[in-house]
């Protein structure tokens, strides 16, 4: 198969970037989107330039490091459920013509072509997505039952993969998916009830802090999430939001006193 | 350095050795911890859990990472679960059973202090996971549910779906995370470590490059912890993620450290078969699927025959026909070589002839396909993903792939390398799976290493040293040499500037790994394997183009260092499997088989670790030897038939 | 800035220590906002559904229209302070919306300073996408009826209409006041951004409440679709039913 990519190239943060063409031909049917630009490489390597540089690791849809933005949809134009890495180009046609950018948002600087800085994902997390517990520390696992359906909720949003998609498709650039998916997971589980109102107005802050617009209720990030993530745990973020202020508003003082 | 190998293990029963190791361990003191730095390279399962208690404990811990995120560590992608004497089931397990069946597991190459460790804490994993918040699966009592795995005759695994990694790999990120927050931990991603800095033969340092500046400098530590997986991609394919690498292991056992039996390397039995030349990686498709799939083979020779139109009688279930106690459960390596011996025979299927059927046809007739579906749904949606087919109407094809290394850096009991100061966790070190690993048990290890294992044994060797003559500063000259052999690397690989690319070298270098040190060795093939790497290597080091600069983002360099390290690692990896005329878990010796083909352990001769000490490059490494004693298992040949 | 600082401590042991407290600031955050949007687009679509049930005493039947609709009118006017607190609220409510509804669509376009070369429709509809622009059609439709209608600024002759009572003839002004094709379309085309708005947006009331899940959601939306679709036709009804000469003064 042939296809003409338009791809975006850019050299860093600061510097302007363009779309770029480029031919990629004798492409095999069963190769990855991924496996379709390493051919395209090897020839741009071979002709002396750089090559294009684009993110991707396990290359089957659980680390979440490839990025693509193809033909205006985060991790292409196929069904929700996967990522870039097992996008296999029989779904395209011969010949097409292929835009290729990077995931766009200012909370994702670009590092180089269609590489971008995730680290304001990190960050979020690190303002509340986790459960503060000391290594050794722990009852014994089945001392706390758990019904399945919460757990099983649970996992439905760990299974968040923090790739961004649901950033770069969002119109709004807003990271609520996937705040709210870690913020659902643990609010779900008896173990995150604890922290469960401060997680919740930490994390809403940094989110906010990293520049993300805003949920307008659009669902495009559920519609392209690899995990299929439900845009019901926005719905649950924003409801503990509310009542995890209000709470919080009403005891701030007397826990400010009892220090 | 010292060259004799001490492992260290403490006296007393095998059952006592921890506790008693516990309770004469050092300690330092809580206001004395933060004096003391720890630099953790790597942030997958071993790494993020390590840096995280440590930085608990009140450590001062800088952890660097090459990928953007400690979340995206390749421990991620184990799918199945994790292993732990819990007995939450009533079905017989103890620390003892997951012991025998890890030491046998692990072809009885394996030291059985360790592995008695490793059986003995992996209850906590589980506690301590649940507690933060890892979604396993659970009953509908809402207690922890178990499944038994990868031959194991107990349910000791628990899982969360089909994504047991990642859920627990993100348990430790977020632990991680949150140490960050508390600046208790520096954190740096997009940093790949590229020497280590060794003063008066202890690992005192790490040279480090930024992927995004390109910038390369130095970290100073009391003590170095290499977090950094396996070197399964020296096969080029394999299931690995596309960044792991021997980079950090390899170039530590430059400078001193000793690399233990490299020639121990997993395949998996049941991976997607190769497409093409293409293809970057290998993906796995769940052990568990045996647990309902008959895997078959035509009997005849080049049968291309639709897998429809072949008549029962005219198949092969040959893993039902040689270990009918087993089936098709039997364990990986065994399953693995009988999928080769059916190709290599001309039976195998596909169009590239590698490749066997994994059937549920009969499960599916039995069970009806909703609950084939809602037991493999996923593992049938990847499947169609990748191949286009349907395998809930037409037989999967599966083929063994490169899937995990037992081999690492040696180990003491402390998880400290023989270069005292770099202590080595997971998967990078090799003490635990001794010739094969089995299911369930990399996150386990991993996971011990990091929580429970490493953050007693650290004080060994930071209370040993003195802190007011022994700490350096990045001003020491060995970090500016070092550094100054880092960037003289850089520089070289970007001077080339030849014919060939950086990848085709390491395709060509896989394909002769896999051909001659794969599933099957023997003798001549390993020579001619050592041959022709030098060769290779040659050829790298005046023809291989490296494009653009090395002051900024350049995937293409940070690909070549790790080539250049594969393409001398890989001769080690031969060097190993030539020496051991033995075969055992995964390092099969066609030499050394049993009459009906099967692995036949030489106990006698090969009972011991081998330790490679280099001695530069195309210099023969010299061998050291760790005998392995067994006070508890008997010694038996592995039978699964 | 809002909530202040997060002091994390180590000798706490971790966890999350909490904020100096700020509660008006919630109106800072993006949740806060999405608060105040819902909950004020909520008062406007109660407003919307009231105002129409009223107008649609037009259709009283057996000629009853201008005595049903002006004694409304009349009545409405009964008593002056409750009139004044809920037009203060509904302006209070109106500038509250618009505000932060341009508020998070400046933060929103900030997010996102480079735009896809080829962007593509992934899961929005019309609707969805077009709200802050069906928003500001109305928000000059607004000032405009209440021109027209309301002040009478456009049309000071409708001051003099009176009904035999004694009241203000309601009834023969909206006929008088539609009977104008330019005008009637004006309306009619301006409750058809109405209905696409409050389609979009009487479901996502729900979603930023948190009161939406994959079971109600389908449920929300058709529903949401349904109250849009209804509040187009009974509001177009008025004016094409005096176009179309089934409402006509004096009434027949």
């Amino acid at each position: 198969m042939n296809f003409h990519l338009k791809i975006w190239r850019q050299r860093d943060a600061n510097s302007p970037g363009q779309l770029e063409d480029h031919e990629a031909k004798d492409i095999p049917a069963s190769a990855s989107f991924l496996e379709m630009l390493d051919i395209v490489n090897e020839g741009v390597t071979m002709r002396g330039e750089e090559p294009i540089a684009h993110d991707s690791d396990c290359r089957e849809g659980i680390c979440g490091t490839c990025s693509l933005t193809i033909n205006g949809v985060p991790h292409g134009n196929n069904k929700a459920g996967i990522a870039t890495c097992q996008l296999h180009m029989r779904t395209f046609q011969d010949g097409e013509t292929i835009y290729v950018e990077p995931f766009r948002a200012k909370a994702f600087p670009i590092v180089r072509d269609l590489i971008v800085d995730r680290s304001a994902f990190d960050r979020i997390i690190q303002a509340g997505g986790y459960v503060s517990v000391r290594t050794g520390s722990a009852p014994d696992a089945n001392a706390l039952p758990i019904p399945k359906q919460s757990a099983d909720l649970a996992m439905d949003a760990a299974a968040c993969i923090g790739c961004g998609a649901c950033v770069a498709a969002c119109p709004n650039s807003s990271a609520m998916l996937f705040t709210s998916a870690k913020m659902g997971q643990l609010s779900l589980l008896p173990q995150g009830q604890a922290e469960r109102g401060r997680r919740t107005l930490a994390m809403v802050r940094q989110m906010d802090a990293e520049g993300f617009g805003n949920c307008s209720n659009v669902y495009n990030c559920s519609a392209v999430c690899p995990k299929e993530i439900s845009a019901s745990f926005i719905a649950r973020m924003n409801r503990d939001y509310m009542l995890a202020s209000v709470q919080d508003g009403l005891s701030a003082n007397e826990v400010r006193s009892g220090e | 350095m010292s060259t004799a190998l001490d492992s260290k293990i403490p006296p007393g029963p095998l059952e006592q050795k921890w506790d008693s190791f516990k309770i004469g361990a050092k300690l330092i003191a809580p206001n004395n911890k933060r004096k003391y730095t720890v630099l953790v390279v790597g942030t997958g399962l071993a790494g993020a859990s390590a840096a995280a208690t440590l930085a608990e404990q009140g450590y001062d811990v800088k952890a660097f990472c090459f990928h953007d995120s400690p979340r995206r560590a390749h421990s991620i992608a184990a799918q199945g679960g994790i292993n732990a004497a819990k007995n939450y089931q009533n079905d017989g397990d103890s620390v003892e059973r997951l012991f025998y069946d890890t030491i046998k597991g692990g072809d009885f190459r394996s030291r059985e202090a360790n592995v008695y460790r490793l059986a003995q804490v992996s209850a906590s994993i589980i506690d301590q996971c649940v507690a933060q918040g890892v979604p396993f699966a659970r009953e509908y009592g809402g207690l922890l549910a178990n499944r038994s795995f990868g031959g194991a005759q107990v349910s000791r695994t628990f899982y969360a779906r089909g994504q047991t990694g990642q859920q627990l790999l993100l348990g430790a990120y977020s632990a991680l995370e949150r140490q960050i927050a508390l600046g208790a931990i520096k954190m740096y991603p997009k940093t790949e470590m590229l020497d280590v800095v060794v003063i008066d033969d202890h690992a005192k340092g790490i040279v480090v490059r930024d992927l995004v500046t390109g910038k390369v400098s130095s970290h100073a530590g009391d003590t170095v912890v290499l977090a950094t997986g396996g070197y399964g991609n020296a096969y080029y394919l394999s299931t690995n993620a596309k960044g792991c690498n021997v980079t950090a292991t390899y170039r530590a056992h430059k400078r001193g450290a000793f690399f233990a039996n490299p020639c121990y390397t997993q395949i998996h039995p049941t991976c997607i078969p190769v497409e093409g030349d293409f293809q970057s990686k290998l993906t796995l498709m769940s052990e568990s699927l045996r647990n309902d799939g008959r895997v078959w083979a035509p009997k005849a020779k080049g049968d291309k025959r639709n897998p429809s139109e072949i008549p029962e009688s005219e198949r092969d279930y040959y893993l039902e026909r040689k270990y009918p106690a087993y089936g098709n459960l039997a364990p990986r390596d065994i399953s693995s070589r009988a999928a080769k011996e059916a190709c290599d025979e001309g039976r195998g299927v596909g169009e590239s002839g590698l490749g066997v059927y994994l059937d549920f046809a009969d499960s599916i007739k039995r069970f009806g396909v909703n609950v084939i579906r809602e037991k493999y749904g996923n593992l049938f949606d990847i499947y169609r993903t990748i191949t286009g087919e349907d395998a809930y109407t037409r037989p999967m094809r599966i083929f063994p792939a490169v899937h995990y290394t037992m081999g690492g850096l040696w180990v003491d009991y402390n998880l400290m390398s023989n270069l005292p100061g770099l202590h080595v966790l997971g998967e990078a070190n090799f003490s635990d799976h001794g010739a094969n690993r089995l299911g369930a048990s990399a996150l386990m290890q991993g996971l011990a290493d990091g929580y429970f294992v490493l953050p007693y044994t650290i004080p060994v060797y930071l209370a040993s040293i003195k802190k007011a003559t022994q700490t350096y500063t990045t001003d020491h000259p060995a970090f500016k040499e070092t550094e100054a052999a880092v960037n003289s690397q850089i520089q070289k690989l970007l001077s080339i500037k030849g014919k060939r690319t950086v990848t085709s070298f390491h395709r060509e270098l896989g394909l002769l790994m896999w051909d001659k040190c794969g599933m099957a060795r023997n003798d001549a093939g390993l020579k001619e394997a050592l041959q022709k790497i030098p060769a290779l290597r040659e050829e790298f080091w005046s023809n291989v183009n490296v494009p653009g600069s090395g002051d900024c983002l350049n995937q293409s360099l940070e690909l070549a260092g790790r080539v250049a390290d594969f393409l001398e690692f890989g001769e080690l990896m031969c060097r190993d499997a030539l020496q051991r005329t033995e075969s055992c878990g995964g390092h099969f010796r066609e030499e050394s088989q049993t009459e009906d083909g099967e692995a036949l352990r030489d106990d006698a001769n090969f009972a011991y670790v081998s330790a490679w000490e280099h001695k530069g490059v195309g210099t023969d490494p010299e061998l050291h030897k760790e005998p392995l004693t067994f006070e508890k298992v008997h010694l038996a040949q592995r039978s699964y038939k | 800035m809002f909530f202040g600082r997060w002091t994390s401590t180590r000798a706490s042991g971790g966890g999350l220590r909490p904020p100096e407290m700020k509660l008006f600031a919630l109106a800072n955050t993006s949740i806060g906002k999405k608060w105040i949007v819902a909950i004020t687009g909520l008062a406007f679509v109660g407003f919307v559904i009231a105002h129409l049930l009223g107008n649609l005493q037009i259709f009283w039947p057996n000629h009853g229209g201008p005595e049903h609709l002006n004694a409304y009118a009349e009545h409405l006017h009964d008593w002056a302070p409750l009139l004044w607190i809920a037009r203060v609220l509904l302006i209070v409510f109106f500038v509250g919306h618009v505000y932060f509804t341009i508020l998070l669509y400046r933060e929103n376009r900030a997010a996102r300073p480079q735009k896809y070369a080829r962007p593509a429709k992934i899961s929005a509809s019309v609707p969805v996408m077009t709200m802050i622009v069906s928003g500001l059609i109305l928000l000059t439709f607004v000032p405009f009826h209440l021109a027209h209608f309301t002040w009478k600024i456009l049309r000071p002759e409708y001051r003099d209409f009176v009904d035999e009572a004694k009241r203000p003839d309601v009834y023969r002004m909206v006929v008088v006041g539609f009977s104008s094709w330019p005008i009637s379309i004006f309306y009619i085309v301006s409750m058809g951004l109405l209905c696409m708005h409050i389609s979009h947006g009487f479901s996502s009331v729900f979603q930023t409440f948190g009161i939406r899940n994959k079971l109600i959601a389908p449920v929300l939306d058709k529903g949401s679709y349904v109250l849009g679709w209804g509040l187009f036709l009974g509001n177009s009804l008025i004016p094409l039913s005096v176009l179309l000469g089934w409402v006509t003064w004096p009434a027949k």
